[in-house]
């Protein structure tokens, strides 16, 4: 493609301010957290004496180790079950065909465009019901049924495009349809799981309105759901809450620069599929 | 959603009758057709612990907004019938369809802008900066995306206060007289938050626009260009008819993210000032967790999913055509 030179310089340009646009948020916010505690800095400005202590300071006022195990463990929790589970009813709908799966697509499809706003309310007051309220099971099993939509859509869209030849080559090796599942299936299906494993991950981890409404304490919710949290106690002493900030940001930013690829690619094909 | 429309049509294909009836002739010899009828059962148990799940923790749910949004509750004490009065309240009390009318000014900022600019951008990189730069560009742009839009909402109320870097540069421009509070003046608020939309979902338009565009037959731009045509006159007709399916999940996923947008809203301006910033999402918290008015939220609540469905829908359609 053959682009002039006037084009060439006016579009670098673009994409460099826009570049900055993207990264001057973030190393503003940095700049603040590096001045002392109770100032108010401004926007960009490097701190004649940085105060690097902050970031220690915020990490245990915000108990940041509790936070990061209540994250990991709320992921772990809802991950590996919903994968389980949603991969076991794409399998039912797109492969088996079971009668009735046209009409449960729909059912699933049905819950994709759902806000969470539009059942946070009795979310509350069935977890108080059930006693799970204030715990974190409280996040976690909502979770799983809110995932439930976008990843059965997902997994079933795989398993439609499965070639019948592989099941009926099994059947006749007398394979029971677990075996056909589990020994033939899962393995074929591991490139689309791994996708909706790390959405779903992304998606628990930055879990915001859940941890809000249904859990009191914050170190028992998600890392953005404490986040939220500590800007309600710390909103006056700006650079501690700006450190607060940067350490919560700093386990997302390094997974998603380590695996870029994989992450953009899973939030892209998962957006298109559903 | 271009499966949706293929694939399901054979789905509960093999009918059960003949099958039953093979059975009773040949049940001796043939135990073949007896598994079909038992792999149904197995098949359903393969889809019921989802749906327990999605049953138990959303359609329950939304039954149950349903049910509230007929009755005057607070929550702890008895529960009033009042039929549709919710409803009524909700659509004619100024403070709350001011919350809706909102929703779509945040469609402007979060769905419009995103994706026209990402359109543009995308296209430039695609021309200008295939190598490093482009790279670069792709993975920086998408990097709001993956941080928690907490987050993104402190980052950003830092940014847009009276001291942020935003009044900073202005005044470096010698603009400092339209310096202010951005998020917290009454006539700048929602559009400040609209911003902090755009900085979020701009990237995200961008990446997925460029893989529909590196999917664009060459052959069609040399063609292009054998006739003349310019930059805009090719982005105009070949670049965004042939990413028409692109652009309509861009317009989805950002649409939704408008109207029920929360995270962002809650963090940076908590619906203020004087509900200068107030979307549905805020409103329903507002109402039901600290107003104790659990009818009236649930009312709110089903007004904003069934305005979802009815914007999404037509979008969703438009797209489905143009994949098929």
């Amino acid at each position: 493609m053959r682009v002039g030179r006037g084009e060439l310089y006016a579009g670098r340009a673009l994409l460099i301010a826009l570049i900055a646009v993207v990264v001057l948020p973030f190393i503003s916010i940095f700049t603040t957290a590096l001045h002392p505690s109770r100032t108010v800095p401004v926007g960009l400005e490097w701190p004649a004496d940085p105060q690097w202590g902050n970031f220690i300071e915020a990490f245990n006022v915000a108990n940041m180790s509790t936070l990061l195990a209540s994250s990991v463990f709320i992921v772990l929790a809802v991950v590996p079950v919903a994968l389980v589970i949603s991969t076991m009813a794409g399998f039912g709908i797109g492969l088996l065909r079971i009668p009735g799966a046209r009409w449960l697509l729909l059912l699933f499809i049905f819950g994709l465009t759902l806000p969470f706003e539009g059942i946070i309310t009795p979310l509350y007051f069935l977890a108080r019901e059930i006693g799970i309220l204030n715990t974190r099971l409280a996040i976690v099993l909502p979770l799983i049924g809110l995932f439930m939509p976008f990843a059965v859509f997902w997994m079933r869209a795989h398993f439609v495009n499965m070639p019948n030849e592989i099941s009926e080559a099994a059947r006749v090796d007398g394979a029971s349809t677990w075996d056909l599942f589990w020994r033939i299936h899962v393995p074929l299906a591991r490139a689309p799981m791994a996708s909706l494993g790390i959405l779903m991950s992304v998606w628990a981890w930055n879990q915001f309105l859940l941890a809000l409404v249904l859990v009191e304490d914050p170190t028992q919710r998600t890392m953005a759901g404490a986040l939220g949290a500590f800007q309600g106690h710390y909103a006056t002493d700006i650079p501690l809450l700006s450190a607060g900030t940067v350490l919560i940001l700093l386990p997302t930013l390094i997974l998603f620069i380590l695996f870029q690829r994989q992450v953009i690619s899973a939030l892209l094909q998962g957006s298109v599929k559903g | 959603m271009n499966h949706a429309a293929g694939g399901a049509g054979p789905g509960g294909a093999i009918v059960s009758s003949p099958a039953r009836d093979a059975r009773r002739r040949t049940s001796r010899r043939i135990p073949w057709t007896q598994g079909i009828r038992r792999q149904y059962v197995v098949g359903w148990l393969f889809v019921l612990p989802a749906l327990v799940m999605y049953g138990l923790f959303v359609l329950q749910p939304l039954a149950l907004t349903l049910q509230y949004s007929l009755y005057r509750w607070d929550g702890v004490g008895p529960a009033t019938y009042v039929g549709l009065s919710n409803y009524v309240t909700v659509l004619s009390e100024p403070r709350l369809i001011e919350t809706l009318f909102n929703a779509f000014r945040l469609v402007l900022f979060f769905s419009l802008i995103p994706v026209g600019l990402g359109l543009v951008t995308a296209s430039v990189i695609q021309r200008v900066a295939r190598g490093r730069l482009g790279a670069i560009s792709r993975t920086v742009l998408f990097l709001p995306q993956v941080i928690p839009l907490v987050a993104a909402g402190i980052i950003w109320g830092r940014l847009l206060s009276l001291t942020g870097l935003v009044n900073q540069g202005l005044t470096a421009i010698g603009l400092g007289d339209v310096t202010r509070a951005w998020l917290g003046d009454f006539d700048t608020a929602l559009s400040a938050v609209g911003i902090i939309g755009i900085w979020v979902l701009l990237g995200f338009c961008t990446v997925l626009l460029l893989t529909g565009m590196t999917k664009i037959d060459a052959a069609l731009y040399e063609s292009a260009r054998i006739d003349g045509a310019g930059w805009f006159a090719e982005f105009r007709a070949i670049t965004v008819p042939s990413l028409r399916y692109e652009i309509g999940v861009c317009i989805t996923v950002t649409v939704i993210a408008a109207l029920a947008a929360f995270d962002i809203v809650y963090v940076s301006t908590g619906g203020g000032p004087g509900g200068a910033t107030a979307v549905p999402g805020i409103q329903i918290y507002i109402l039901a967790f600290l107003e104790r008015q659990v009818g009236l939220a649930s009312a709110l609540a089903v007004v904003l999913v069934f305005l979802v469905l009815l914007v999404i829908l037509p979008i969703q359609r438009l797209t489905r055509d143009s994949a098929s």
